[in-house]
């Protein structure tokens, strides 16, 4: 079951339609609602490999559906700690819950300070809005 | 003939639906200093009956196989072809259609092509075939593509004893893939492993050919571990007609499997259209260029097939494509899993081993000397002549007999060298007058 | 429908091999290099063989089923004399390493097609060896390459300019020859944008891809400029031989200032598709990239014809001997059969677009608003926005009233794009039909809209779960492992019109 459009609060948003949940030093991260919605039900998710390192606003992934594939942003910069192989195993995951189980990776961040200019769920309601 | 549709009447009728008053009006954006103002130098155009008259001419100059006895083979081989795959080809159904972008026009094709890709899968003993590349040769440069990509390394290396072509196109290839070619030299016809596992140190792939251009069998697993010690890919290129007598490249550790399937369904037709073959292990097949067909079910639950994997294409994937083929060699295909299928496994094995004990006989009854004495062949070897090659196909084919490939024109030092050909139809009889035209 | 590896019985076969008398059998293989288990080909006698693709044939629509105005990919009749004389033993059975002499009936068909590609492309030098277009395309980036390698220049022209309406191969073929791609956008009337292209042409340029007449079915009204200024910086041009269908005699690519082109033989010039080849994919030059072209080259010794390898520029071989040859004398056979009225093709297949186009208009939304070339490209935007009609739906609810759909969701510019390519081949009867058919479709949309949403009827399938085939990837017969997909639920997504982001 596809999920309901939703951007929870708690979250920071990239413009690129991906989000971070940030805990300490460290952030998970995933793609948004729109993001899901506008490319149709997955069936690949082509992670990066644990131990690599991602650049804010750099592709750390690919995730496909049926007819397009869509390279995911990286939010913020940080050294993979996890993958999330529930989405490598079933990608649907991310369309039936895109902020929970569909999760993506989990990061160390390296730069803290990175966030600022992230979008908050207000700006990024926004954005989408918009489009 | 004539292939105009419209009369003069439709003409004007539909210029004034469209609301103009001439075709010339049409063409109007098209720049005047790029307008062509005279009639194109082709001729006055022929009837049905002359066409076909200038083309029996054009082709009562050529010689081919049924005029003379040969024994060319090199990579493109005389074997017999059962009549059903040209019955089948030949409807419109499959011939005159497009690549089946729809699927529910296109089941009779998606379906064959699925079988296709099982046929080759099994013999190879891969786990994903595509829907065919263009020849035996493309593939191979498909194949170093999809090597680069999956090892992250910037070399391949070829054994010498491939067939000369597949190494020339995959040269061509390689600087625009950023790939460095290496050879590995044969030694007395087969490769050596240890040599190969040396040069495989770094590499992306390693293409091999089994059986060998100079028809030889190399010690094929060997070379795959070799490959594989080296963490390169083993790449075997292999011929379809002996895969019911040689093992499949699968069942000894390569990772991708690739040939030329013409022996198996394909006239000669001068070279081509032919279709190369490219299968692999599972893990590859997101690495995989060109079409893959799919098995699904449709709203009703009805069992289906569909192109699938399409993101891997260049219409969706585009410059990042994992290649930029679109058009196949399909139709050739369908010849291929037809005529395979007419063989069955039985008929498979049956005709690689009577190729194989022709070949065993003429080494015998030839009486020349063989330029690789003591190697296993399959359906080709090589015999000294013991002047100029050229100079004895240009007398046997005075008697009508075509006695083989040159090997000089491919390799230093090999300027008496035949490489001689066997198939199923050749007989014992042209064998002996084989024998007779070389001790003359 | 059964798979032919479910009707096989063990023991059943079609094939009789020869038994040649005195045959000693061939010596045992050494175990490791002998095949352990045999491959599972079907065995079935061989009138079940024929029925099973008998019966497929009858699951598949072609040019002989009916019309098939599948935009880009002119579908015109195929003539049957060209498979008669494929099929002349002369050409069938000759072998490629025949000896030249055996051969020159052959070589002169060659020759004589090399000629005729140059005279309709106004160019110097013709390769007949690609295999397909796109590899016509990556052979003609290789020529680039070479060209400015053998001037010194490849170090820093680096980039290919591509239009945003190319096919997908253009940029696929520049990754693959090792360039960068640099994408052009469209202008408001369909043309390449010039200011955005002046700003991405410099002397870092090898060349522009095009096509022309694009895939919007619009001849680009700027040509002539576009050629200059690719000239002026030292670069070449490209042309996508794609859509030659729609200026064959009316307009040459090299008098439109283009340096390589390259011909779609299963497009213009009739080689049947076979369900999704062969092709065929000549490449035309300037005399200046003559040198680079592939080998061997088909040359001419006053009578005599041979094979010419020593070329010590050429870029070397592209695919194997001197191309699809069968695929040559097709078309030059359908060549022949036209002539020096090759124009009357081209002006016919313009005609029945533009009459296609007057009709459709005003029931489907026009995004370039010209009179088209050989093809054109309608948008079902507003079926979709009032009645949630989609392209797709057009498209298979088309089937039920017997025609093949057009191209859509192509060019990726224009949402819900339906691409129309009628081709010279039909009658204005079939025009009508098509037309009036399309026009019920447009109303159905609006009166019963779950019946466009169905379709189609009648057919073997419906319509089918892509999502389903791309998670699960069944791409061959597993035999007793095989997966029963039936029992899988049916992804929520199955018949929603492709997405894109």
């Amino acid at each position: 079951m596809a999920a309901d459009e939703s951007y929870p609060d708690d979250l920071r948003y990239h413009r690129e339609h991906d989000w971070a949940r940030i805990e300490g030093d460290e952030a998970v991260l995933g793609i948004t609602w729109y993001a899901q919605d506008a490319l149709g039900e997955l069936v690949h998710f082509e992670p990066p490999e644990a131990g690599s390192t991602v650049a804010k606003d750099s592709s750390y992934g690919e995730v496909e559906s049926v007819k397009a594939v869509s390279e995911i942003i990286a939010p913020l910069s940080g050294e993979v700690i996890e993958v999330n192989q529930a989405v490598i195993d079933s990608p649907e995951t991310v369309n039936e819950d895109p902020y929970g189980a569909g999760w993506l990776i989990r990061i160390r961040l390296t730069d803290l300070g990175e966030d600022d200019n992230l979008l908050d769920a207000e700006s990024y309601r926004q954005l989408v809005s918009e489009q | 003939m004539t292939y105009v549709s419209l009369t003069d009447a439709d003409r004007e009728e539909m210029l004034e639906t469209i609301g103009v008053t001439s075709v010339d009006e049409l063409f109007q954006d098209v720049p005047r200093g790029v307008r062509f103002d005279r009639a194109l130098d082709l001729g006055n155009p022929l009837a049905e009956q002359e066409i076909v008259e200038r083309l029996e001419a054009l082709a009562a100059r050529n010689t081919p196989a049924g005029e003379e006895i040969s024994f060319l083979g090199a990579g493109v081989y005389d074997h017999y072809i059962p009549a059903i795959v040209d019955a089948i080809l030949q409807r419109g159904e499959f011939l005159t259609a497009y690549t089946p972008y729809q699927p529910e026009l296109s089941q009779g094709v998606l379906q064959a092509l699925f079988e296709y890709q099982t046929v080759i899968c099994e013999l190879t003993g891969m786990d994903v075939s595509n829907a065919s590349g263009y020849d035996g040769t493309t593939v191979a440069a498909d194949a170093c593509y999809i090597a680069k990509h999956a090892t992250g390394r910037t070399k391949v290396v070829l054994a010498e004893s491939l067939n000369p072509q597949v190494r020339q196109v995959v040269r061509t290839y390689a600087p625009g893939f950023g790939l460095e070619v290496v050879d590995v030299l044969h030694r007395d016809g087969i490769t050596d492993p240890d040599e190969l596992r040396a040069a495989a140190e770094g590499a992306a792939c390693v293409i091999f050919q089994q059986p060998n251009f100079f028809g030889c069998l190399e010690q094929a697993p060997d070379l795959a571990a070799a490959a594989n010690d080296a963490g390169a890919l083993a790449v075997a290129h292999v011929d379809p007609i002996s895969l019911g007598v040689l093992e499949a490249p699968g069942a000894y550790g390569c990772a991708i499997a690739i040939g030329e399937g013409q022996g198996a369904g394909n006239p000669l037709s001068f070279g081509g259209p032919h279709y190369g073959f490219l299968a692999a292990r599972e893990e590859f097949t997101r690495r995989m260029p060109g079409r893959i067909v799919g098995e699904t079910t449709d709203v009703a639950g009805e069992r289906g097939y569909v192109l699938t994997l399409q993101t891997r294409e260049q219409h969706i994937r585009r410059e990042k494509a994992t290649s930029n083929i679109t058009t196949n060699q399909t139709l050739l295909a369908l010849g291929g899993l037809i005529n395979l299928c007419w063989l069955g496994p039985q008929g498979l094995r049956e005709l690689g081993e009577t190729c194989m004990a022709l070949a065993e006989h003429a080494k015998d009854r030839l009486g020349v000397p063989l330029v690789f004495p003591g190697r296993t062949t399959f359906k080709e070897f090589a015999i000294r002549v013991g002047r100029p090659a050229q100079d004895v196909m240009r007398e046997a084919r005075k008697q009508g007999i075509h006695p083989g490939y040159p090997l000089g024109r491919d390799y230093e030092g090999l300027d008496d060298a035949l490489l001689v050909a066997l198939t199923e139809r050749r007989t014992l009889g042209d064998i002996d007058a084989l024998a007779e035209v070389l001790s003359a | 429908m059964k798979l032919i590896f479910e009707k096989s019985r063990a023991g059943r076969r079609a094939a009789r091999l020869p038994q040649p008398a005195n045959l000693a059998p061939a010596p045992e293989l050494p175990a490791g290099l002998r095949r352990a288990d045999p491959p599972r080909l079907p065995e079935l006698p061989e009138n079940e063989i024929v029925r099973h693709f008998t019966e497929l044939t009858t699951r598949n629509f072609g040019i002989d089923t009916g019309f098939y105005p599948l935009g880009s990919c002119t579908m015109k009749y195929n003539p049957r004399v060209n498979e008669r004389v494929a099929a002349l033993p002369g050409f069938r059975d000759l072998h490629p390493h025949q000896d030249e002499d055996a051969s020159q009936g052959a070589l002169e068909l060659m020759h004589d097609l090399q000629e005729m590609l140059a005279e309709i492309t106004a160019l110097d030098a013709v390769s007949l060896q690609p295999a397909a277009g796109s590899q016509g395309e990556l052979t003609g980036l290789m020529l680039m390459r070479a060209f400015f390698a053998d001037r010194g220049e490849a170090d820093w022209r680096r980039k290919v300019v591509v239009a945003d309406t190319a096919h997908g191969t253009n940029p696929a073929s520049v990754t693959m020859a090792g360039y960068e791609l640099v994408k052009v956008e469209t202008d408001p009337r369909g043309n390449i944008d010039l200011d955005d292209l002046r700003t991405k042409v410099d002397e870092e340029t090898a060349g522009l891809m095009l096509t022309n007449p694009s895939t919007l079915g619009l001849f680009d009204e700027h040509i002539e400029e576009i050629a200059r200024m690719f000239h002026e910086v030292g670069g070449l041009l490209y042309y996508d031989g794609a859509n030659l269908n729609a200026v064959c005699g009316i307009s040459r690519p090299g008098d439109m200032g283009f340096d390589i082109v390259h011909i779609n033989l299963h497009k213009t010039f009739s080689q049947p598709h076979g369900g999704g080849g062969p092709g065929g994919g000549p490449i035309a030059v300037r005399r200046q990239l003559e040198p680079y072209l592939p080998v061997p080259a088909v040359a001419r010794d006053g009578k005599r014809f041979r094979l010419d390898y020593d070329r010590p520029k050429s870029i070397g071989k592209v695919r194997a001997f001197t191309g699809p040859f069968g695929v040559f004398v097709r078309s030059y056979a359908f060549i022949l059969a036209w002539g020096r009225e090759l124009k009357t093709m081209s002006e016919d297949a313009v005609l029945n677009a533009n009459y296609l186009l007057a009709r459709l208009k005003g029931a489907y939304e026009l995004p370039f608003d010209r009179l088209c070339m050989h093809e054109f490209v309608l948008s079902a935007r507003g079926l979709k926005r009032e009645h949630g009609i989609t392209a797709l739906d057009v498209a298979k609810r088309l089937m039920d009233y017997g025609f093949h759909p057009p191209t859509i969701y192509f060019p990726l510019i224009v949402p819900e794009a339906l691409m129309i390519e009628p081709t010279e081949t039909e009658t204005k009867e079939t025009l009508d039909a098509f037309a009036d058919a399309m026009l019920a479709i447009a109303r159905e949309a609006a009166e019963q809209p779950e019946r466009l949403k169905e379709a189609p009827h009648g057919r073997p399938v419906q319509r089918l779960d892509e999502v389903k085939a791309a998670r699960r990837a069944v791409v061959r017969y597993r035999f007793e492992e095989h997966p029963d997909l039936a029992a899988e639920p049916a992804a929520p997504a199955a018949t929603e019109a492709p997405k894109g982001v």
